[in-house]
């Protein structure tokens, strides 16, 4: 049970000493995960690569402050370079123009058309708007009568040319027609195409040009593979659009084409959606995405919450005084209450892997610091600053004051010894060699 | 931070030439690998794993075709350009047809159980209305009698686009009001095409996310309904599988299979650049044949699966 413990205080001075730094072969093993991890959410190969790469060459050298492993602080400058790297400055859709004009674009089946029924809702429900949804999609069975019958459940007019066959004219004729009937806004849906389809990418070209609109927003779900970023590099290389949409978020994918995308294109994530219904839709956080790509939650918030609860200045003063061999049970008791601080001891002790499993059957109580906590504290503090003048009788009082035994005092005196050499080789750089 | 000061400039450059288009095959890029030496090495491996992930085989999958193909090399000592192409297609095919013996089932075949019902699910926004759509033209050239049944009583128009697809096609599609309860659909459907005399029946259902525990029950009801109707039915159920969709098909298929006893895949829109390699891994862990693939938006461009075909178009580059 103590042994714990001391692995505990071995660990936390190996952060204390602050000699960790980030280089290629702590974090080797690690950096293979994260790639792996990365390209299991659908990252694409490439994007994969070149982004751990490149987060690496930005953390080798960095010092290991805080972070219990080097590794473990890669994680965590990943997750937080993920979720910088896919905020935007800007998220908001530019609703400037009268009309303001929004054009959908993307594969099919990707939810344009509920996005733009979702979209018209919003903006006329939160931004007081008049929104026109367009029909452009004359292709696909039943996609006006769909339009039609998103436009009803949201009570937003659809304009539709049953029959014509030209979308750039209908896109035209409907902006024309926004205009004589005051709508300041105008949603057009279009259909569902192939980045290499080449005569349908004129058509949506052509739309564009025609009614040049403020937004063009690509529409992509979530679930996509290793394509994402030649689908989304076309798109953009043919319409420059403005923003992405990221749909069926609500289902179990990483969702890392959110990121291949990202990387080929520099336009921010502005929406994403969360159902079929018409309120289902939220604005893009980049930090739970990172979360989602990533999947190593436990490992960077157990980081975080070292981080937030390191005092560095402690550790400076620490550090030093074991070098000199001058711990004592002042400093014990502190590190007891940093532990103590990061919360519960067994859930800290699981988010380290391998240690969760290890730690499932052994009894961690927290009780093994009350009673080690009890013992300190009936000490004099001459005898907690000089852990070597313990008499018998010094014992016999300590055990007598906290309630215990003067086999458990002797047991904590002779740990504290054992872990004082220790720390003390630890902090000369020597592997400490293992106990018999 | 934006994305420009990460990749550095010539970093990204290289991104971006690698991701453009070329029409050299990847098989020209691992034959010049592979030209002159004695074995596999690293580098064609390397360039393996690239092109077997960039296909969306996944990690896991890719890493076991690469043990494969070492054990095969290994074995048969010297490997040259022209082995190496038939040994990657002979190792990857084998993981599909362990699990893919039957031969998939021809249009024109006699019919085993007459109503033959094949029930169509799968997430949101795959195809499988539209699969539906090519899979009774099929059928119909074949000479057999078709009923569709629109049991997709949730999607705004989804019963206007079956009914759509049934008369380009010409087959009955039997429906009731948006809203309506899809068993009921279904129990109609079976019960008037077998009034009919009909060969094949095909119940279109909502697109639905695995996750959700509701929707999923809701495909067990259907069955459940059907067999009312026609005691082994469906004999059928085909999940279709987006083919851009990456690693989260493989949950896809296992949440399906375990509420619906999935029988067969159908992959849709390899018209497109995604190659949908993930199938691979998928048949070989779930011992599920595909059994189409989906090539456009015509009711022509549906084809029975070739494991050959599909292992090739693999190593093609768009
Ligand atoms: N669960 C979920 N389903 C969605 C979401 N967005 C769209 N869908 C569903 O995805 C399917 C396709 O959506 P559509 O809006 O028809 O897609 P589209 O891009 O217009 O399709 P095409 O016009 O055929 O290219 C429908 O079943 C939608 O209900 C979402 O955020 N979550
Ligand atoms: N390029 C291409 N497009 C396809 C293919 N199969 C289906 N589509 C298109 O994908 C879109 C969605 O197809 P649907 O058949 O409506 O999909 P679904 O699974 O029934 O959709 P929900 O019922 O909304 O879940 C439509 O625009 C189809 O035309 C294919 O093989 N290739
Ligand atoms: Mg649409
Ligand atoms: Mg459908």
């Amino acid at each position: 049970m103590f042994e714990n413990l001391s692995d505990r205080l071995e660990r936390s001075f190996k952060i204390l000493k602050g000699q960790g730094t980030i280089t290629e072969i702590n974090v080797a093993e690690t950096l293979k995960e994260i790639r792996k991890a990365l390209i299991d959410a659908d990252v694409n190969y490439k994007v994969a690569k070149t982004f751990t790469d490149e987060v690496k060459k930005k953390a080798l050298g960095q010092n290991v402050l805080t972070s219990l492993q080097p590794g473990q602080l890669m994680v965590k400058i990943v997750h937080d370079e993920l979720a910088e790297l896919m905020g935007g400055s800007s998220v908001d859709v530019n609703l400037k123009g009268s009309p303001a004009v929004i054009l959908m674009s993307g594969l099919q089946g990707s939810g344009k058309t509920t996005f733009s029924g979702k979209l018209a809702n919003l903006l006329k429900s939160k931004r007081g708007k008049n929104p026109l949804l367009v029909a452009c999609d004359v292709y696909r069975p039943a996609a006006i009568e769909q339009l039609k019958i998103i436009g009803s459940q949201v009570n937003v007019p659809v304009y539709s040319e049953e029959g014509n066959l030209n979308a750039v004219q209908i896109a035209q004729n409907a902006v024309k027609f926004a205009k004589q009937n005051n709508h300041d806004l105008v949603i057009i849906d279009t259909a569902g195409r192939l980045a290499i389809d080449e005569q349908m990418m004129k058509e949506i070209a052509n739309i564009k040009a025609a009614v040049n609109p403020q937004e063009t927003l690509f529409v992509v779900d979530s679930m996509t593979g290793q394509d994402a970023v030649n689908t989304a590099k076309e798109f953009n290389d043919r319409l420059n659009f403005d923003g992405v949409i990221l749909t069926k978020l609500d289902g179990d994918t990483r969702g890392g084409a959110a990121l291949s995308i990202r990387s080929v294109v520099t336009k921010p994530i502005k929406f994403v959606g969360t159902g079929e219904k018409m309120d289902a839709l939220d604005t893009f956080y980049p930090e739970r995405m990172a979360d989602r790509i990533l999947g190593m939650g436990d490992i960077v918030s157990f980081v975080e919450r070292a981080q937030e609860m390191y005092d560095e200045e402690e550790s400076r003063r620490l550090s030093k005084k074991l070098a000199k061999n001058q711990f004592d049970f002042n400093d014990f008791l502190s590190q007891l209450q940093q532990i103590k601080k990061m919360g519960n001891l067994k859930d800290i002790a699981s988010m380290i892997p391998g240690v969760g499993k290890a730690l499932k059957d052994v009894d961690l109580d927290e009780s093994v610091f009350k009673t080690t906590e009890a013992i300190i504290h009936s000490m004099t503090p001459f005898e907690r600053e000089r852990p070597d003048i313990m008499t018998g009788t010094r014992r016999q009082r300590i055990a007598n004051g906290s309630g215990t035994s003067i086999q458990e005092v002797n047991r904590l005196l002779k740990q504290f010894d054992d872990m004082r050499k220790m720390m003390k080789m630890v902090s000369q750089n020597k592997v400490p060699g293992r106990k018999k | 931070m934006g994305i420009f000061q990460l990749f550095s400039k010539d970093k990204q450059e290289t991104l971006d030439k690698g991701l453009e288009r070329t029409k050299t095959s990847v098989f020209a890029k691992l034959s010049r690998a592979v030209a002159g030496k004695s074995k596999v090495d690293d580098e064609v491996l390397d360039n393996l794993e690239e092109v077997l992930v960039t296909s969306d085989v996944g990690i896991e999958t890719t890493l076991r075709i690469i043990e494969r193909i070492e054990k095969r090399a290994a074995r048969d000592k010297y490997i040259g350009t022209a082995e190496l192409n038939t040994i990657l297609k002979e190792e990857i095919a084998a993981l599909l047809s362990e699990s893919n013996q039957e031969t998939a089932m021809d249009f024109e075949a006699e019919i085993e159980h007459k109503p033959y019902v094949i029930m169509v699910v799968g997430v949101n926004g795959v195809g499988k209305t539209t699969t539906i759509g090519k899979l009774a033209y099929q059928f119909k050239k074949a000479g057999k009698t078709v009923y569709l049944g629109a049991a997709d009583t949730f999607r705004a128009a989804a019963v206007e686009q079956l009914v759509i697809w049934g008369e380009r096609v010409g087959v009955p599609v039997i429906k009731q009001q948006m809203g309506s309860d899809p068993a009921s659909v279904a129990f109609d459907t079976l019960t008037s095409a077998k009034a009919n005399n009909a060969d094949v029946i095909i119940i279109d259902t909502a697109g639905r996310l695995h996750n959700k525990v509701n929707l999923m029950n809701e495909l067990t009801k259907i069955k459940n309904v059907m067999q009312k109707v026609v005691p082994n039915a469906p004999h059928e159920v085909l999940l279709v599988l987006d083919g851009s969709t990456g690693q989260n098909a493989f949950e896809q298929a296992r949440q399906f299979t375990k509420t619906t006893q999935v029988t067969a895949l159908a992959i849709t829109k390899l018209d497109g650049t995604a190659k949908g390699g993930v199938v691979i891994g998928i048949s070989d862990q779930f011992h599920i044949p595909v059994r189409y693939i989906g090539l456009g938006e015509r009711m022509e461009d549906l084809q029975l699966f070739d494991k050959d075909k599909f292992v090739e178009t693999l190593f093609e580059q768009h």
